[in-house]
């Protein structure tokens, strides 16, 4: 059963990634008035970079734009596998760690800003990611996702609050406005894509790739607010899911971005009066 | 058994003749020789310890020797109080002379005048023998470090007087102190050599004899002097009421009083707030006496009572202001951490702050947080003094220790880099030492029902995140500059760094073996069971991260290494002048382009947060002592 679910992550999360990116192309446009690209336009992309030729500043931003492709699949792994959250929440961040230092190691002022906001991101949703951890353990009494969704009823009834945290961080996991602040989707912005400014050909599309990877994990955390031990909320999570993914969607296309001081603000203060209280309310209560 | 003396006098001695010899080479092996003894003492200890069973042994009961070693101990507390008031003359510090004088004439009455019961003064059990290794092991590298370090450090500062001679004495004798305070069990032993570790780092703090030095060492004087001023009325309360003057017999009485003045002594040890700027203000002292004192060794010497104490703080009043403090530091101590860039000042700050979670952990007193303080505590002591020492020699070679000027440091000083990497690795990452520990307190904070701790937990790690990881990425950055630079690093230095280097990486490795054979006996002595804190599950998954952590990269860079690339320059906004490091600015000049980190000054700087943290933790210690003396709880 564990291994299923690993293998399908790592065999789907890349391409649902890529298919819910395609959708969310593809409902922007039509938000903004346009046509937009064709639903399978993330795969074109991705075959595209990979047979560009293989620039780059550096020896090792290939290698650590890998290790945060593999860390990033090992914490969906531990997630799909109903291992540890904690776990799987410490392996993210740990990612997310390979990704700014290949951003970093390139000394380039623009990569070197986007990883000094990536910093800052990070240092915004983590708290939300630990009290999480911490309010389905309080919720359902282990830590381990498999227990977790083996549940009579779901967890979305008693930590509601932790539900609405978790879209307000997931805004910065997925790169939406407005808090899209380490790399944007457009080079001709105030950052020049950021983080991503000199990865180029088959290095960017393994950064692609893990963001995929990323974005199916975060679904994969609002899911399990969903699934519980009937087989009945399965389609239900997958909807909830989509109505997230939607929902993020349309926040970014009606909001621009912000500086990092109200990231973090926001971040920290949301964090608080949702996760901070709905734990608070599930410790008093149990 | 009768090896115990002889650890205590073998550095005490080593003190004495180190500040005789005055030629640097004859010095250098005096040192060499001393640490060297001390290991072996230490390891012998162990051997008569395990043979005979591996449980607390409690020794040392009363007879002549003891005695003569009472005597012995109040006339030197006699002899630290005469030196503290002259120096306090000296430099004009008048109001140290009352802390001083009070406590040792307190404790100099009760031993006189109030009779206890007489039992034995030692004790010899797992975490006793844990801190006696650590001070041992790590403390001997360090003062072998400290050969080389001092060496280049009179070389790149000849403003200070060579006082060399001084400095390694003290760094002896503050370990002869220490091996005597983890050892002991009677409390009046305890205090004095607890004295004696305020009393050495003091001087150690005023090396310099700068007039920043000498302010800082007063102020870590005094706050260490208020803790002691709180040992010593534990000890007459005790005394007075309960005619022992053992620390399990404070343990197994649980009365409230000297419980909760003893953890307050601890915490002014540990540099909790609001007592922690003592320690910010140590860092002006030479590097070795940075990593030995104030972060290794002497600063456990608070939490090692702590974790003493912690059966006895389980679920009291006393437990809850002791862990609130130490959640509390921990939190706004990675915060302040953040705006600093001064690479020894974010080293103190992250000791505090990793202080302030062992301290939580210990304030809260189940079985689990007390099995993650333990663990947290070997992990700290090794990482810590590594990364000290690093800094130091970076600060050697580079003339500066700003964060930064490390820009770039993996290409210009490599093993240097190698070396913090692997230390800043093991303080945050994934899965190495400190996060399975935070794994551990996460979950028992939430057991133990204290949402706040949980919070600052959340809020600290994500802090401790960034200021680590901007250390790190400046390190990493591969940025070609022209300034030649020569490693100046000693042989001694980096003998020392390797050692701890390997003993980072086979902690991370063994960890189940540590967590079976060295935390959970200790458990056991002090809570009398130990149920399995990490399930096979959860190591399994251990495992698999640390499999992960440590392969992955290393397999990445193999298969890339092979793989052809086309190196480009950097996008650099103004034209690259070709070399990554030059770029063509408005005036068509070139222009060096300097990256800096993000330092946060206005939102984290210790300007803004001080004050108001120090004046939160100052409330509540004042509120629950008020509280826990006068009875009320």
């Amino acid at each position: 059963m564990q291994a299923i679910g690993v293998i399908l992550y790592l065999v789907l999360a890349p391409v649902v990634g890529a298919l819910l990116d395609g959708i969310d192309r593809k409902v922007s446009a039509r938000m903004q008035g346009r046509q937009g690209p064709p639903l399978l336009q993330p795969f074109y992309d991705l075959g595209k970079l990979f047979t560009k030729q293989m620039l780059a500043v550096n020896s090792v931003q290939m290698l650590l734009n890998l290790s945060y492709l593999i860390f990033l699949a090992v914490a969906g792994s531990l997630l799909f596998a109903g291992e540890d959250l904690l776990m799987s929440l410490f392996m993210l961040s740990t990612a997310d760690m390979f990704l700014v230092m290949g951003a970093s190691s390139d000394s380039s002022p623009f990569s070197t800003l986007g990883a000094g906001r990536e910093m800052i991101q990070i240092m915004a949703y983590e708290p939300m990611t630990l009290l999480l951890a911490v309010g389905f353990y309080l919720a359902t009494g282990s830590f381990q996702a498999g227990d977790i969704v083996s549940q009579p009823v779901s967890a979305v009834v008693t930590m509601p609050g932790f539900l609405l945290g978790l879209l307000f961080i997931m805004n910065i996991k997925l790169r939406k406005s407005p808090f899209d602040l380490s790399t944007s989707h457009h080079a001709h912005q105030e950052i020049v894509k950021g983080l991503t400014t000199e990865m180029a050909g088959p290095t960017l599309a393994v950064m692609s790739i893990a963001e995929y990877y990323e974005m199916t994990m975060m679904l994969g955390l609002v899911g399990l607010f969903f699934v519980n031990s009937s087989p009945v909320s399965w389609p239900l999570a997958v909807l909830a899911c989509l109505a997230a993914f939607f929902l993020e969607t349309l926040w970014d296309n009606a909001s621009a971005r912000v500086k990092w001081r109200t990231v973090l603000d926001g971040c920290w203060v949301v964090t608080l009066l949702t996760g901070g209280l709905n734990g608070l309310i599930l410790m008093l209560v149990r | 058994m009768e090896v115990i003396p002889v650890l205590i006098a073998w550095p005490a001695l080593a003190a004495v003749l180190l500040a005789l010899v005055r030629q640097p080479k004859a010095r250098g092996i005096v040192v060499y020789a001393a640490a060297a003894g001390m290991m072996l003492l230490a390891l012998a200890l162990l051997g008569s310890w395990l043979s005979g069973g591996g449980q607390a042994m409690l020794l040392a009961p009363e007879s002549v020797y003891t005695e003569y070693a009472d005597l012995a101990m109040l006339v030197g507390e006699f002899v630290l109080m005469a030196l503290i008031v002259a120096l306090s003359i000296r430099h004009r510090k008048y109001p140290v002379i009352l802390l001083s004088v009070g406590q040792t004439l307190l404790v100099a009455w009760s031993e006189i005048s109030l009779p206890v019961e007489k039992t034995t003064h030692m004790r010899v059990d797992g975490l006793a023998m844990l801190l006696c290794l650590i001070a041992a092991f790590v403390g001997g590298f360090i003062c072998i470090y400290a050969v080389g370090y001092m060496k280049a450090y009179h070389e790149h500062h000849t403003e200070y007087t060579d006082r060399s001679s001084f400095f390694f004495s003290m760094l002896f004798l503050f370990l002869a102190a220490m091996f005597g305070l983890v050892l002991s069990e009677n409390l009046v032993w305890m205090y004095f050599f607890w004295e004696v570790t305020s009393v050495v780092s003091f001087l150690l703090i005023g090396y310099t004899r700068t007039e920043e030095a000498v302010n800082n060492s007063f102020r870590a004087l005094w706050m260490n002097l208020l803790g002691g001023c709180g040992f010593a009325v534990a000890i007459v309360y005790m005394a007075a009421t309960q005619g022992r003057v053992e620390l399990t017999a404070v343990v197994s009485s649980g009365a409230a009083v000297p419980v909760a003045l003893l953890a307050f002594a601890a915490l002014t040890k540990s540099a909790q707030l609001p007592f922690s700027s003592w320690l910010l203000g140590a860092m002006v002292a030479p590097t070795p006496s940075s990593a030995l004192l104030h972060s290794a060794t002497m600063v456990k010497a608070g939490v090692y009572l702590l974790i003493r104490l912690s059966p006895a703080l389980a679920g009291t009043a006393g437990g809850v202001m002791v862990s609130f403090i130490g959640g509390f530091t921990f939190l706004a101590a990675s915060m302040m951490a953040i705006a600093q860039n001064d690479g020894k000042k974010v080293l103190a700050f992250s000791t505090i702050s990793n202080l302030g979670l062992i301290v939580a952990c210990a304030g809260i007193g189940e079985e689990e947080t007390v099995w993650a303080a333990v663990l947290l505590m070997i992990f700290h002591s090794v990482a810590k003094s590594m990364l000290f020492q690093a800094v130091g020699a970076i600060e050697n070679s580079l003339g500066t220790r700003d964060i930064e000027a490390m820009h770039g440091l993996l290409l210009r000083l490599p093993t240097l880099s190698y070396i913090m990497g692997i230390g800043i690795a093991g303080m945050y990452l994934a899965p190495f030492g400190m996060l399975i520990s935070k794994w551990v307190a996460l979950k028992s904070f939430v057991d133990a029902g204290n949402f706040l701790l949980v919070v600052f937990l959340a809020y600290g790690s994500a802090t401790t995140m960034l200021y680590w990881t901007k250390w790190l990425s400046k390190l990493v950055s591969l940025h070609h500059t022209k300034e030649p630079v020569t490693d100046k690093t000693h042989r001694d230095q980096y003998l020392s760094m390797f050692v701890h280097a390997g003993a980072t990486l086979c902690l991370c490795l063994l960890f189940p073996l540590v967590s079976a054979r060295v935390v959970d006996p200790i458990v056991r002595t002090l809570f009398g069971s130990a149920h399995e804190v990490l399930s096979m599950n959860v190591l399994t998954t251990m495992v698999i991260m640390l499999v992960s952590v440590l392969f992955v990269p290393t397999l990445m860079f193999v298969l890339t290494r092979a793989t052809h690339r086309d190196y480009v320059p950097i996008y650099m906004g103004g034209a690259n002048v070709g070399d990554n490091t030059y770029f063509v600015n408005s005036y068509g000049e070139p222009e060096h382009l300097y990256l800096s980190n993000w330092y946060l000054r206005f939102e984290f700087g210790m300007r803004r947060l001080m004050r108001p943290a120090v004046i939160v933790s100052a409330g509540v210690i004042v509120v629950m002592l008020c509280m826990i003396i006068g009875g009320a709880v």
